[in-house]
Formats: C-alpha cells, sequence, structure tokens
C-alpha cells in the first residue's frame, strides 16, 4: 500500500483508489459535455432538416482547407497527449514533459489557424446580421452554428492548454510528482476536445460538399 | 451497540470537531471539509429564499385587489420572473443537495469527504459567482421573461437585461454539475467497507438519482441558454423565424432540463422523508429495493416527458400523445413510493417530533401535487387549465409542499447532528404545523381559481376571483411567518439549545454513529458496515411500543 505517497490526498484510502477516481470522474464530466453539445447538435440537425438547400448553399462557404489542416494538428495533439500519459505512467519524467509541451504548442498552432480562419470568414461577410454575404436568410443560421460551435469548441481548447500549462510548469518544477493522478483525467479532457472536433468537422466542413 | 454506551465511551476523548477547526472567516472560505461548504451553502440559499419570498410578498399584496393599483405591469412581469429565477435556481435545485447532501452524503456511506474535496469548495464559488450575475440583473433593471425565458420574447423583444440573468442561471448550472460529479463518484468509490449498494440509505440513492439527473439535464440547459445569450448580444439568428429559426426548439431544449429539474428538486426530498418516516415509526422501510428502483425510474423516465409542458405550443397531436402517456407512466414510481412510505408507517410505533411533523405534511402535499400533475398530464384538462393558476398550485404543492416541506424536514431532523444542539421541540412542532396550514390557505384556492380560468401572470383579473386571491395571500402572510419561525427557534438553539448528544432519535445510519458535531475525518476510525439501513426492529415482528432501541445499528467504528 502507497498510504505515504506524496500524491495521496484526502479522502483517500490508496492511490490507486484515487487514480481510478480521477479518471471515473472525468467521465462523469465527459457524459455532462455531450449533453451540452448535443443540445447544439440537435438544434442543428433540426434546422438543417427544416432547410436543407440553404445550409447546403452556407456550408460550401467554409474553408475546407484550414478545417482539414486542423484536424491533423488537433489529431497529432492527441497523439502526444497519449504518450505523455502513457510517459507517467512509468515514469519517464523527461518524456511526459516533453509531450506535454509538445500538446501546448499543437493546442497554440490549432488557435492560430483557426485564428486565421476567422479572418478569412470575417472578410467574406459570414457573420450573421443585415450585411450577410450569402441568401436565403436560413443560410444565416448554419454561420450562426459555425461561429457557436467553433467559438465553444476554442473555449474548451483553451481551457484544456491552460490546464496542460500548469500541470507542465508544475512538473518541471518539480511541484507535481510524476506519479500524480491527474494526467490521465487531464488527458481525457483533452482527447474529449478533440473528438468534439471530429464531429464539427463533417457538420461544418464536409457537409456542403458531398 | 444497541445500548450507546459504547459509543459515549469512544468520544470522551474525542478530537476537535469540524466547528472548533477553524474560527476566522479566511478559515471557512477557503475550507475543503464538506460540512463546512455545506454550512457556506445553506447561508447562500437562505438568502435567496428570503430574497424570492420577499418579491412573491409584493406580488400577492398586489393580487388582493384586482385592479392592479399597487404596481405597474412592468414591475410586476418582473417580479415573477425574479421569484421563479431565484427560488429553482438559487434556492430549489441547490437547496437539499448541496446542504444536507453535501453534509450527510459521505457521513453515511462511511467516507471522510466527498471524492473531489477542492471541486466541492470551487462549485460554491461558481454559485456565488452566478448569484452575482442575478443580483446585477436585478439592479440593473430586472427581468420581464418569466422563469422560462421563452424565444422570441427573450430575444428579440425583451427590454429587461436576460442576458445577465441568463448568464447567472447558466454559471449556476456549473456548480450543480461540479456538485453531480463529485456525489456520483463519492457513492460509486469511497464506500466503507460493507456498505454494498443495497445497503446504501435511501438519501444516498436519491442524491445518486439526483446527481445523475443534474449531470445529465442541466448541460442542455446550459447550451439553451447560451444560444440565447448569442442571439441577444452577438445577434446570432438562432431562434429567429425571419431567419428560418424556430422558437418552438428553444422550448424543447429548455423543457429537456426544466422537467428532468422538477425530479432535482423532488428527489432529494423523497430521501430525506425516507430517512425520517423509517426513524420515527421505528420500522424497517417497506419496499426498500423497490424504493431504489422507483427512484431510479423517475430520474431515467423524467428524462421523457419534457412535451407535457408544450401541448398547446403547436407540437403535433401524435407527439402530445406520445408525452401524455410518458407522464403517467413517470407517475407510477412516484405512487409507488407514496405507497410504500404508507406501508412504512403501518404498525409503526410513531411519535409526532417536528421532522416526522414536516415529513408528513410533504407526503399529503406531496400526493396532492403529484395527483393534479396527472390531471395536467391528460392533454384534454391541460388545454383547459393551461397557464392558470391550476398549474401553479400543482407544481408548487411540488416544489414548496414537496420539496421545501422535506428540506424542513431534514433540517431539523439532522440539526442536532450538524449542530450539536437541540432546538425547542415545541416551537418547532408549531411552525411546522402553521407551515402545512399556511401552505394550503395559499394554494388550494388557487386549484379552484385556475380551474375556474384565472389565468398565470396577470395582475388585472376580474372581481370574481378576489376572493381567492385574498385568501391566498394570508396563506402567504401565515407561510411566511412559518418560515421565518425556524430561523429564530434554530439560530435560539444554537447558543441555548441542550446538548444532543450523538444520536438523539436512536436511529441506525452511519452519521449518527459519530459524534455530533462530527469531528473534521467525520469519524475517528474508518467505520465498518456490518447491517442493512432501517434495522429499527427485528424482522417479521412489528416494533415493540416499549423499546425505542434499533435493533442493529448499520455499523461504526471498529
Amino acid at each position: 500500500m502507497s498510504e505515504t505517497s506524496p500524491v495521496l490526498r484526502e479522502p483517500w484510502p490508496s492511490v490507486a483508489r484515487q487514480r481510478m477516481a480521477v479518471s471515473f470522474g472525468m467521465w462523469v464530466f465527459i457524459a455532462s459535455e455531450v449533453l451540452f453539445f448535443g443540445g447544439l447538435f440537435l438544434a442543428y440537425a433540426v434546422y438543417r432538416l427544416l432547410d436543407a438547400e440553404a445550409f447546403r448553399i452556407a456550408a460550401r462557404e467554409t474553408d475546407v482547407f484550414y478545417g482539414t489542416t486542423n484536424t491533423a494538428i488537433l489529431l497529432t495533439s492527441s497523439l502526444t497527449m497519449a504518450m505523455a500519459v502513457h510517459g507517467a505512467e512509468r515514469g519517464f519524467r523527461r518524456m511526459t514533459i516533453r509531450c506535454l509541451e509538445a500538446t501546448i504548442v499543437l493546442g497554440l498552432v490549432f488557435i492560430v489557424v483557426k485564428g486565421l480562419e476567422y479572418h478569412d470568414d470575417l472578410a467574406k461577410g459570414l457573420w450573421p446580421g443585415p450585411d450577410f454575404a450569402l441568401h436565403p436568410a436560413a443560410t444565416q443560421l448554419f454561420w450562426a452554428f459555425y461561429w457557436i460551435a467553433t467559438g465553444l469548441h476554442a473555449v474548451h481548447l483553451s481551457i484544456g492548454i491552460g490546464i496542460v500549462s500548469v500541470i507542465t510548469i508544475r512538473l518541471a518544477r518539480g511541484t507535481l510528482p510524476i506519479q500524480a493522478t491527474a494526467f490521465e483525467g487531464v488527458a481525457l479532457y483533452w482527447h474529449l476536445v478533440d473528438t468534439i472536433w471530429i464531429i464539427l468537422l463533417p457538420m461544418l466542413y464536409l457537409v456542403g460538399r458531398a | 451497540m444497541s445500548d450507546g454506551a459504547l459509543i459515549y465511551v469512544r468520544h470522551q476523548d474525542k478530537e476537535e470537531n469540524y466547528l472548533q477547526a477553524g474560527h476566522t472567516l479566511a478559515s471557512w472560505l477557503t475550507t475543503t471539509d464538506h460540512k463546512r461548504i455545506a454550512i457556506l451553502y445553506a447561508f447562500a440559499i437562505t438568502f435567496f429564499f428570503f430574497i424570492g419570498g420577499l418579491a412573491v410578498g409584493l406580488i400577492r399584496l398586489e393580487l388582493m385587489s384586482p385592479g392592479g393599483d399597487f404596481l405597474t405591469d412592468d414591475a410586476y412581469n418582473r417580479l415573477f420572473t425574479l421569484h421563479g429565477i431565484v427560488m429553482v435556481w438559487f434556492f430549489l435545485v441547490p437547496s437539499i443537495p448541496t446542504t444536507l447532501g453535501n453534509f450527510l452524503l459521505p457521513m453515511m456511506i462511511g467516507a471522510k469527504d466527498v471524492a473531489f474535496p477542492r471541486l466541492n469548495l470551487m462549485s460554491w464559488y461558481i454559485f456565488i459567482i452566478g448569484a452575482c450575475f442575478a443580483i446585477l440583473s436585478i439592479f440593473a433593471g430586472g427581468v420581464d421573461t418569466g422563469w422560462t425565458f421563452y424565444t422570441p420574447f427573450s430575444t428579440m423583444f425583451s427590454k429587461g437585461d436576460v442576458i445577465a440573468a441568463a448568464a447567472g442561471v447558466f454559471i449556476v448550472g456549473f456548480s450543480s454539475i461540479a456538485s453531480g460529479v463529485n456525489f456520483i463518484t463519492t457513492v460509486h468509490m469511497l464506500r466503507a467497507p460493507g456498505m454494498t449498494w443495497f445497503r446504501l440509505p435511501l438519501f444516498v440513492w436519491a442524491m445518486y438519482a439526483t446527481s445523475i439527473v443534474m449531470v445529465l439535464a442541466t448541460p442542455v440547459l446550459a447550451m439553451s441558454l447560451l444560444l440565447i445569450i448569442a442571439e441577444r448580444w452577438l445577434g446570432m439568428p438562432i431562434f429567429n423565424p425571419a431567419n428560418g429559426g424556430d422558437p418552438l426548439l428553444f422550448q424543447h431544449l429548455f423543457w429537456f432540463y426544466s422537467h428532468p429539474a422538477v425530479y432535482i428538486m423532488v428527489l432529494p426530498a423523497m430521501g430525506v422523508v425516507s430517512e425520517i418516516f423509517a426513524c420515527f415509526a421505528r420500522r424497517r422501510v417497506f419496499g426498500y429495493a423497490m424504493m431504489v428502483y422507483a427512484m431510479m425510474a423517475i430520474a431515467v423516465i423524467g428524462f421523457f416527458v419534457w412535451g407535457h409542458h408544450m401541448f398547446v405550443a403547436g407540437q403535433s397531436q401524435y407527439a402530445n400523445l406520445v408525452f401524455s402517456f410518458l407522464s403517467f407512466i413517470v407517475a407510477v414510481p412516484s405512487a409507488i413510493k407514496v405507497f410504500n412510505w404508507t406501508a412504512t408507517l403501518y404498525r409503526g410505533q410513531i411519535t409526532f417530533e417536528a421532522p416526522m411533523l414536516y415529513a408528513l405534511g410533504f407526503l399529503g402535499l406531496f400526493t396532492v401535487g403529484g395527483l393534479t400533475g396527472l390531471f395536467l398530464a391528460s392533454v384534454p384538462i391541460d388545454v383547459h387549465v393551461t397557464d392558470t393558476y391550476f398549474v401553479v398550485a400543482h407544481f408548487h404543492y411540488i416544489m414548496v409542499g414537496g420539496s421545501v416541506s422535506a428540506f424542513f424536514a431534514g433540517l431539523h431532523y439532522w440539526w442536532p447532528k450538524i449542530t450539536g444542539r437541540l432546538y425547542s421541540e415545541a416551537w418547532a412542532r408549531f411552525a411546522a404545523i402553521v407551515m402545512f396550514l399556511g401552505f394550503n390557505t395559499t394554494f388550494m384556492p388557487q386549484f379552484i381559481m385556475g380551474y375556474g380560468g384565472m389565468p398565470r401572470r396577470y395582475h388585472v383579473y376580474p372581481p370574481e376571483f378576489q376572493v381567492w386571491h385574498v385568501m391566498s395571500s394570508v396563506g402567504a402572510l401565515v407561510l411566511f411567518v412559518a418560515y421565518t419561525l425556524p430561523l429564530i427557534y434554530l439560530t435560539w438553539s444554537l447558543f441555548y439549545g441542550r446538548k444532543a448528544g450523538d444520536n438523539p432519535w436512536a436511529a441506525t445510519g452511519l452519521e449518527w454513529q459519530t459524534a455530533s458535531p462530527p469531528p473534521t475525518h467525520n469519524f475517528t476510525e474508518l467505520p465498518q458496515v456490518t447491517a442493512p439501513p432501517y434495522r429499527y426492529h427485528p424482522e417479521h415482528q412489528a416494533p415493540d411500543a416499549e423499546r425505542r432501541q434499533p435493533e442493529t445499528v448499520q455499523g461504526g467504528e471498529p
């Protein structure tokens, strides 16, 4: 038993149990997140059914190059995140730090690419309002979903980058032991953000190009 | 174990209790002790209870006369919106889970704390931040949409501060989700040795079922509010019919949360009274397993009935019938519970202490609320009484008559454990009876005038309804007295109340087998659980009239 381990916290009897609980708690939270985005996806599905033609016209205007690039970036970040967890499990401190750093960098690159894409979208007049570039009016609905969904995803990703940065810095400084139970929970969250993007890709970028 | 003497000796050299662990304000605001966080929540929700009560006090004053001459139309709209928002999200939803649930759940399963103590504290701060937004919206001029934020009024026409109010509710939702995640993980991972799932007290099961609903329903509310904010603030035309948006979609998303939210409010109440009936009837809970299945069934089926709020909103008749049918189905497990509580009381050695009076009040009022819910689940009757006071009366019977009565029942039942003091029994019984009478005086007339056609949310009304409105307002005044009394005598008991002892009701739960108030880590040593809950009397025998000690308690420190 590891009753004296530096990573053991109240109220846990053992580190193993604590580790299980972190993952378990994160899975419960992920269920909550799924329902959160589920509400948005439902609304999207309803409107697409109501006006498929407008959605097709609108979806053609998304930039599939940026979308694909970002998908590749985010999937790679999930790989480095998974490697970080494996590194931590085996006690490879330096490898874990390097992988976490790579994850942060890839996350930031995603945000930069997304920013470039937003810039282009705004230049094309795709922000809903009186000056909206497309017709009919329901095309604005698609773009409303685009902005809300990608915006929420970016918020989630930024939170993820923040959390990963904190554990990376603490790990590098030695205030967080490599045996800490946080890694898998953080990784689960990161993969969730990745998974949401994988749903957004066909929803926003591919659907108008079939 | 049954004679208490052993337990008494064990606590002679007790460690300091959780209240003595720090006396500064900072020690409270940075605590991760679930018991102290429960007290922090208690202060917050008490504050909001009286804010929401103040709003409805003005409303009831206005409704004394049919002319609408005390408040302007606008002020009236803002007041009932304020009342709804504050009472639902800042009092009822957090009430039992965050106070009694937070305090008792770890103790009942023999844990030192909840699974994530820091997340628990964070949830309180999230609650306070959300509350600040709600208060901001009140002072910035108020909101006139009703607590339901229906589109397109809320997105396109309302002049109130909808964004701040919606943001407040959005934020407070995260505190619910955090509590839910914490409770679910705690129940799964921190049960003491011997505490199997079917030895869990029903209050723990209730908190578990509630947490599931919190975790899965609240995010959908968060999304629907976010879409409103996006439309008002960023101009995203999600619910704007001019762009092909559908205002009705908002109602679907909103009620997908807000109907399960009713079960967030009432499931904890069911858990509380299950403990109390067993204790004060000295009976084993009748049909324990069925009680568990019924609660889980309510939690699950509750997700599939939301359409009964939309019978006249333009839903298809087919959808109406399906939702009507499912709403009847969800009443079945509730009915099972009412029958099981009644059967628990049958041939019990009942004593009428204050918690029992409150709990019996719950039983009657919840039953009335539930049965009138069946009226509303039938499409033809619902079409007749939609948006009348009949609906108002129905859900107040569930939420106030049911949940609030049970909250007071639980507060009185566990008060000696939480504070170590006994309140004045006579005053408590008096308040319980006044509350029951005041409640019925307030809301029974609303059934009658609602059935007669008095619409909700109007302050100018035909004079023939005045007699019912005056009765209702007088009842509200009585209720105000009944709610203020506990504030006085419970506060009094903190200073002058008799010492309670560890187990004043001779109850069987683990929480009673430790000191009152409990030590910081709840138990001196990890407790061992040796028996199912509610062993108040030997099996196949009626409880003994002479003997108040239980047959065996659930367990204790080894």
